[in-house]
């Protein structure tokens, strides 16, 4: 039973605060500074988490070899404009290859 | 689908439009499959199928469910489990700083709205061209991904899709592969984009050692706050 009640509790708990942001007063966020602010919060955030999933397992932090080829494999492939999804199937391919041949 | 298609000005809006639903469905569908991974974690930790599925439902954020799901198997306590699946959660309501005005919601559309205000639907919103595309982004995510992760997590709690190790097939590298994606027009258009970028991940790698998950990447949005003092400067 207690474990239902963790399980209400967080999703109620994650709602609440995706809910915190969206209901912010309009006139903060009409501030010109606020606003130039929030444009970027996104562009922090996305990367660190890049940042985070690529390199730290928990509070650990880990280079996964073949994790980073796949990484660095994407990255050519958007430096080559390939389309969304192949660079995806291109980074999740090489990383899997990689560790198929056991590197 | 050419994600730099939303960068072209002169581009219809019509067509920025379609590029952005073409992102979304491709986010929705890749990102969603991990819902099995999350479905068989939650089984695994001692979860229940219908606890694995209302978590998926209520919750709906990967992070937070899957260090829920950890801490249930590890024998943690359920309070502190609960508490540092939240705080991962906490991104997120930075994330609706920045998708208020872009949505412009109100009422009962925004409480529905809320719950669909995580990584990936920023993300795509973020990545599009004016309002319009943002918005038709953001919701051709949030409905694709909404129905694919409650689905695959169904399927990977009941046992009806075996994943093996989900890292034998990539998918470990597909949530940051996303991400790097759609940033990728924003980190090559701007100085300032690159600079906020660099330092927030320095920040958050940085930080990871000391502080429980979830802090970090949230502590990484002070690499924006120079332009919280310098509001003009471009």
């Amino acid at each position: 039973m207690s474990v239902w009640i963790a399980v209400v509790a967080t999703g109620l708990g994650c709602y609440a605060l995706k809910l915190a942001g969206l209901v912010t007063p309009q006139r903060v966020l009409d501030d010109a500074r606020m606003r130039r602010f929030t444009e970027l919060v996104p562009v922090a955030l996305l990367t660190a988490l890049i940042a985070v999933q690529a390199l730290a397992d928990g509070r650990t932090l880990e280079f996964d070899g073949a994790r980073m080829a796949g990484l660095g494999a994407a990255v050519v492939a958007l430096l080559l404009r390939a389309p969304f999804l192949l660079v995806l199937v291109i980074a999740a391919g090489v990383a899997a290859g990689l560790r198929l041949l056991g590197l | 689908m050419e994600v730099t298609e939303a960068e072209k000005a002169a581009a219809p809006a019509e067509s920025t439009r379609s590029a952005a639903v073409r992102d979304g469905l491709g986010v929705g569908l890749a990102v969603g499959v991990s819902g099995v991974a999350f479905g068989a974690a939650a089984v695994t930790a001692g979860l229940g199928v219908a606890q694995a599925c209302v978590l998926s439902l209520l919750a709906f954020t990967g992070a937070s469910q899957f260090a829920l799901a950890g801490v249930i198997g590890g024998g943690g306590g359920l309070v502190a489990g609960s508490l540092g699946a939240m705080l991962l959660g906490g991104r997120n309501a930075l994330y609706g700083l920045r998708l208020a005005r872009m949505l412009d919601v109100r009422g009962w559309r925004r409480l529905l709205t809320a719950q669909v205000v995580i990584d990936e639907t920023t993300a795509v919103a973020t990545a599009q061209r004016g309002r319009a595309a943002a918005r038709a982004g953001f919701y051709t995510t949030a409905i694709s991904l909404y129905l694919t992760w409650n689905v695959t997590t169904l399927a990977g709690a009941a046992g009806a899709a075996r994943l093996g190790d989900p890292d034998a097939i990539g998918l470990d590298v597909l949530g940051p592969a996303v991400f790097l994606a759609l940033l990728w027009p924003r980190l090559t258009a701007g100085r300032t984009e690159v600079r906020v970028a660099a330092a927030a991940a320095v920040i958050a790698i940085a930080a990871t050692p000391l502080l429980p998950p979830g802090v970090p990447v949230m502590l990484a949005a002070f690499a924006a706050l120079p332009a919280l003092l310098r509001g003009t400067e471009k």
